[in-house]
């Protein structure tokens, strides 16, 4: 088994409203320097930016996970996690079909940048990426589950874009592999607040759209950095496990190399 | 104010099955879009105006009680919704009014406890 410390929700400069400092390079380095090998590029209704940080991690220690932040018809914000550059494709065709063609006006939403793996600028991205697509909340999640993916509601804590604050509770009968909630709460918080979580798994992530919120809480203990092997983990079955850690230790707070000391940090099941 | 009332002056179409609506009377309502807003701050027996068609409107109005749930802008839900809300005995309405004209005119019938 290997220990994966993992942030599952990462902007780039393509999300309008992440900053400018987003870009394939910094974040890379910015995860390998707090101990992160497992991440997950996931911008609003868009992946154009997700084979460049790809390709700034080759040869390094972390592994990029292709993902999204899609936006279904409720407003609800859902993490879409794939293993191939190939199913986010398919799902991004499928989003680019939903989504209202409506321009997006920079001074109002920010800057939507494709860059290449070095940061520099390629292209801007046309469409306002703010926007909801015409799937419901079932009808993503089927769908990207059907591709192999794993469809994790967002910042379900959260007061807008969230599945409990728009929707009341978590739908009957949606493949959903797990749900995410902020840093604002703790896990055991979380299934008490909400007790209509029930016993669909949690994980926590810093939903970074600036460098300084790359901060990795996750700790996953598996075979290999797969969606299927997120799943296990995230079940914490067939020996795979995860958990948060918790630091302790607020004077070596600024440390950054030391991520995974168990004097720093305590762990918090999810 | 009868719901029968409301349905005939706002023009309202009904998505489930139609019943005799002249004897349910409504003094409340509420207009929001987020379902846990809703869960909080609805009363029972009243109506709520909503774009929100997911089928979870039909378990937050039968949790509520609520007479009528009135969803606007032709928003309209899938049928499985119409199904479920059919036999949870809730009565869903459709308008491609927007919510802000239908509270209007509800305010104006009359209808104006929260």
């Amino acid at each position: 088994m290997q220990v994966y410390v993992a942030e599952l929700h990462v902007h780039t400069v393509l999300s309008p409203c992440a900053e400018v400092e987003m870009i394939p390079p910094l974040i890379v380095r910015t995860a390998l320097e707090r101990g992160i090998n497992l991440l997950a590029i996931t911008d609003h209704n868009a992946s154009a930016n997700v084979e460049a940080v790809m390709r700034a991690a080759q040869g390094s220690a972390l592994t990029v996970l292709p993902g999204m932040e899609v936006q279904t018809r409720e407003e609800v914000h859902m993490l879409c996690l794939f293993d191939t550059l190939e199913q986010l494709a398919d799902w991004q065709q499928q989003v680019d079909a939903h989504l209202p063609d409506l321009e997006n006006d920079a001074d109002l939403f920010g800057e939507q940048f494709v860059v290449d793996e070095t940061g520099e600028f390629v292209r801007r991205e046309r469409r306002l990426l703010l926007a909801s697509t015409q799937m419901t909340l079932e009808e993503a999640a089927t769908r990207v589950h059907v591709l192999g993916g794993l469809a994790i509601p967002a910042h379900i804590d959260r007061k807008a874009f969230s599945l409990i604050t728009n929707l009341g509770f978590v739908p009957e009968g949606v493949p959903l592999a797990a749900l995410e909630i902020t840093r604002h709460i703790t896990p055991a918080q979380a299934r008490q607040r909400f007790p209509q979580i029930g016993d669909i798994p949690l994980i926590q992530s810093g939903d970074a759209h600036q460098l300084a919120e790359i901060t990795g809480p996750m700790v996953l203990t598996m075979e290999s950095p797969t969606t299927a092997e997120l799943r296990l983990a995230l079940a914490n079955r067939a020996g795979r496990s995860a958990v948060l850690l918790r630091r302790v230790d607020k004077s070596e707070a600024e440390d950054k190399s030391s991520t995974l000391a168990p004097s720093v940090y305590e762990q918090e099941s999810l | 104010m009868t719901l029968q009332e409301i349905v005939a002056q706002l023009n309202l179409t009904c998505l489930t099955k139609p019943r005799d609506f002249s004897a349910v009377e409504i003094r409340n309502g509420y207009a929001s879009d987020l379902l846990s807003c809703v869960m909080a701050g609805a009363r029972h027996h009243g109506v709520w105006v909503t774009l929100q068609s997911h089928s979870n409107i039909v378990a937050v109005a039968a949790l509520l009680e609520l007479s009528a749930v009135i969803i606007t802008e032709n928003s309209r839900p899938e049928q499985e919704t119409i199904d479920k809300a059919d036999e949870e005995g809730v009565n869903l309405f459709l308008t491609d009014k927007p919510t802000f004209w239908v509270v209007g005119k509800l305010w104006e019938m009359g209808v104006r406890d929260s």
